[in-house]
C-alpha cells in the first residue's frame, strides 16, 4: 500500500520510520491513584497519536480506553493532554511531536470517567448555562418563513467563535480554571460573545448578566493559554475581551442594544433567470 | 477522582505549569501573586496606621519596630509589585477594551492569536516596569536619606 500525500508529496506507507515509547496514564475506577503503563508503537509516516492508541488497543492491551469519533478534529472528542500540551489525539502527528516518548494524559482540569476519558459534563453544563442560542421574541423563530437579513461583514463579526467543536482542551489550559471549578470559563464565554454579536440575535442582555456575573469573563486577566491551545483558531480569549468591552459599554449606556436583523421580505420586480430548475416542493406545510 | 479533586482541578500547581504556553500565562500568574502581595500590604498597613489611635507610646513602638531593615526590603518587595501589577494592569485593561486585539477573523490556519498582536506593548511596558523597579531600587538602597 502506498499513496503520495497531496500536500507534502512524500510517499505515505507502511514502512516503519521510528519507534517510540507510548506512556500512557492509566485509571480505573475504584482505583487509588492512576498509574502508567508504556507501550512500544512503531510509527509509520502519518501516524496520529490517535492512531497510535488504535495500535495499543489493537495490538497490546485491549482495555485501554479512550475517546474518539470522527479522526478528523470535528467532533471534540479526542482531547488528551500529549507531551504537556492540550492538544487534539486524532491531529497530532506522531512524527511532528519530535520526540521519542510520546506521554498521554486525560486532559487536566476535569475528572477522570477512565484512562484516557474525561468527563465532561461541567463543560456541556457550562456552555448550556451562557444561552447559547439566538433569542428573540418572536413567531419567526418557532415558525420560520424566511431567512434574517445579515451583511457577510456582521457575520465576521462573530464567524470565528462558530468554529468551536467544544472539545474543552480551552479549559485544560486556563489557569483560573485550575482552582476556580465555578468559572464559566473561555469556551461558553467565547459561545456568550458569539451570539452577543449575532445580529438576528436580541437576547444580550439576559446574556450579558449571566456571563459578567461572579462567576464570568472578570475572573478571567488574559493568560491567553485557551487561545494558544484552540485546535480550531476559535480564540476564546479574544472572545472574552470583547464580550468585557461589550458589557462594560452595555454599563455605560454606550452602546444601545440593536434591533434584531429583520426577516427577509418577499422579493418583488425581480424575474427569475431563464433555465434555471424550481426547487423542490417544501417538506413541511408552511403556516 | 484520579487527579485530586470531584472536579479535577489542577489547582494552585495549574497557576505555574500546565504545558509550554506563551508568556502572557505567566504574566497572569505574576499578576495574581502580586495582586495578593498588594492586598496584604493594604491590610498590614491598615493595622500599622490605626496603632495611633491608640496613643502616641502605640505609635512609636510600632514604628521603632518597623524600622527594622527586613521592613525595608518589604517595603521594597511591595513597590515591585506595585511596578508589575500597574504596567500589566495597564495591558489588562487595554485588552478588556478590545485595543491592540485586532477584530475577529476567518480562522485560516495558521490560526491567527490575538492576544499576540499585543506582544509587542506587553514588552514595551516590561520594560518600562523594569526600569521603575530598577530607579526604586537604586531610591531605597542607594541613595541616602
Ligand atoms: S474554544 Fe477551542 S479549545 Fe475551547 S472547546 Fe471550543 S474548539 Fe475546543
Ligand atoms: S476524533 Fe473527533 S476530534 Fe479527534
Amino acid at each position: 500500500m502506498c499513496q503520495r500525500n497531496e500536500h507534502s508529496g512524500q510517499a505515505l506507507s507502511d514502512e516503519i520510520v521510528r519507534e517510540v515509547v507510548f506512556r500512557v496514564q492509566r485509571y480505573s475506577p475504584g482505583q487509588d491513584r492512576p498509574v502508567t503503563r508504556e507501550y512500544r508503537v512503531p510509527v509509520t509516516r502519518g501516524m496520529t497519536v490517535l492512531d497510535g492508541l488504535h495500535y495499543i488497543r489493537d495490538n497490546l492491551d485491549a482495555t485501554l480506553s479512550y475517546r474518539f469519533s470522527c479522526r478528523m478534529g470535528v467532533c471534540g472528542s479526542c482531547g488528551m493532554y500529549i507531551n504537556s500540551f492540550p492538544r487534539l489525539a486524532c491531529q497530532t502527528q506522531i512524527l511532528e511531536l519530535n520526540s521519542d516518548l510520546v506521554d498521554v494524559r486525560p486532559m487536566p482540569n476535569y475528572p477522570v470517567v477512565k484512562d484516557l476519558v474525561p468527563d465532561l459534563s461541567q463543560l456541556f453544563a457550562k456552555h448550556r448555562e451562557v444561552q447559547p442560542f439566538i433569542i428573540r421574541n418572536e413567531q419567526e423563530l418557532e415558525h420560520p418563513t424566511a431567512e434574517f437579513l445579515q451583511k457577510p461583514e456582521e457575520l465576521l463579526r462573530y464567524l470565528q467563535f462558530t468554529y468551536c467543536i467544544k472539545c474543552g482542551l480551552c479549559l485544560t489550559a486556563c489557569p483560573t480554571v485550575a482552582t476556580d471549578p465555578r468559572y464559566l470559563g473561555p469556551q461558553a464565554l467565547a459561545q456568550s460573545y458569539r451570539y452577543c454579536a449575532d445580529t438576528r440575535d436580541a437576547g444580550a442582555e439576559g446574556r450579558l448578566r449571566i456571563a459578567a456575573g461572579r462567576d464570568g469573563v472578570w475572573r478571567c486577566h488574559l493568560a491567553g493559554a485557551c487561545s494558544e491551545a484552540c485546535p480550531k483558531g476559535v480564540d476564546p480569549a479574544l472572545g472574552i475581551q470583547l464580550l468585557k468591552r461589550l458589557a462594560v459599554l452595555r454599563a455605560l449606556s454606550l452602546k444601545k442594544p440593536h434591533s434584531p436583523a429583520p426577516v427577509a421580505g418577499k422579493r418583488t420586480g425581480v424575474e427569475r433567470r431563464p433555465g434555471i430548475p424550481q426547487p423542490p416542493p417544501p417538506t413541511v406545510e408552511s403556516r | 477522582m484520579a487527579n485530586g479533586s470531584q472536579t479535577g482541578q489542577i489547582g494552585l500547581r495549574g497557576w505555574v505549569y500546565a504545558g509550554r504556553f506563551g508568556l502572557e500565562r505567566y504574566a497572569y500568574t505574576l499578576h495574581r501573586i502580586t495582586g495578593l502581595g498588594l492586598l496584604l500590604y493594604f491590610l498590614m498597613h491598615i493595622c500599622v496606621t490605626s496603632s495611633r489611635a491608640l496613643g502616641q507610646a502605640a505609635w512609636e513602638s510600632v514604628m521603632g519596630f518597623l524600622s527594622h531593615p527586613i521592613f525595608r526590603i518589604g517595603e521594597f518587595l511591595v513597590y515591585v509589585a506595585f511596578a508589575y501589577h500597574a504596567l500589566n494592569g495597564v495591558r489588562l485593561i487595554l485588552g478588556e477594551l478590545g485595543l491592540g486585539l485586532g477584530n475577529p477573523v476567518r480562522p485560516e490556519y495558521p490560526y491567527p492569536i490575538a492576544h499576540r498582536r499585543q506582544r509587542p506593548l506587553f514588552l514595551a511596558l516590561m520594560i518600562i516596569s523594569g526600569i521603575l523597579i530598577l530607579a526604586g531600587g537604586w531610591d531605597f538602597f542607594v541613595t541616602k536619606h
